[in-house]
């Protein structure tokens, strides 16, 4: 196979220059390689399309957790506190 | 100039840090029980080193720091032994969804649109993102450890490769094949 070919078939290749692009630039022998696949694979387009979605979604997860305001109970922090005290008065 | 110093209060650290600490784990470990057990050590751990305090960070920067070597140890803990077997396993599925010798999609697994993504409908986005939120923990631990530090806390690559003993290789290998599989178990579970 033609190395060129090897480029336009590897959709393995693509999709791991996508996640490392996301991170760091692509060096530009990667960056070429990447783009010449994305021309021609509509597959790896739309993957790199959720992929970046995912991205935001989980962004947006850690958001809505912090807002969930999930507390410790009254109870476990009662002794959690007599436990520090008590590690206080063994100093 | 007179800088100023903080000073520690232990008695006030269940009140002021206990809630903040809690869900500064749960975010990450995604486990109450171990989130609680850690917000815990990190008090008693705290308590030990009072003395080593310089006052040159604030309070709760200084027990956030703890913590995170907590959360960390418990990654290491996780992604050793057992899970790396079930790593093992995940990245042989992963190889399933490209094909052996060219590295082309498998007729199967290629990427479709994914309804609820693209939409603006808020009811459709929560199914998903609680869809997403059971396909993150269906990740490998070594791989949920690495995916989680590099989105929700932004470490740098170098950082996470120390803390969790990876090599840059295979840093980029786990990424790639964490999103591949979040990417297929959307999918699978959403159409």
């Amino acid at each position: 196979m033609s190395y060129l070919n090897k480029i336009i078939y590897n959709c393995k290749q693509a999709t791991f220059l996508i996640e490392k692009k996301q991170i760091r630039r692509l060096s530009f022998r990667e960056e070429i390689e990447l783009r010449i696949h994305l021309a021609g694979c509509g597959m790896c387009v739309l993957y790199n399309k959720q992929s970046r979605a995912i991205n935001d979604m989980v962004q947006q997860l850690l958001q809505d957790s912090l807002k969930n305001d999930l507390k410790l109970d009254d109870a476990f922090k009662a002794d959690l506190q007599a436990k520090i005290e008590e590690g206080l008065g063994n100093k | 100039m007179i800088t100023e110093t903080n000073v520690l209060n232990p008695h006030k650290w269940v009140a002021a840090y206990a809630d903040y600490l809690y869900m500064y784990a749960i975010v990450r470990i995604n486990d109450e029980d171990t989130a609680k057990d850690l917000v815990q050590e990190t008090f008693l751990a705290a308590l030990e080193k009072v003395d080593r305090f310089e006052g040159k960070s604030t309070e709760r920067t200084w027990l956030t720091a703890i913590l995170k070597n907590k959360i960390i140890d418990v990654y290491r803990k996780k992604s050793s032994g057992l899970a790396i077997a079930s790593a093992n396993k995940a990245a042989q599925e992963q190889d399933e969804f490209f094909e052996e010798d060219n590295g082309h999609w498998k007729a199967e697994y290629a990427p479709q649109p994914i309804a609820g993504m693209d939409d603006e409908d808020p009811l459709l986005k929560k199914e998903l993102n609680s869809i997403l939120q059971k396909c993150l923990q269906k990740l490998p631990a070594l791989w949920n450890a690495v995916f989680t530090m590099k989105h929700i806390d932004d470490a740098a690559t170098e950082n996470i490769c120390t803390e969790l003993h990876v090599t840059q290789a295979n840093f980029w290998v786990i990424i790639h094949r964490a999103k591949v599989n979040l990417r297929a178990c959307l999918q699978k579970n959403w159409n």
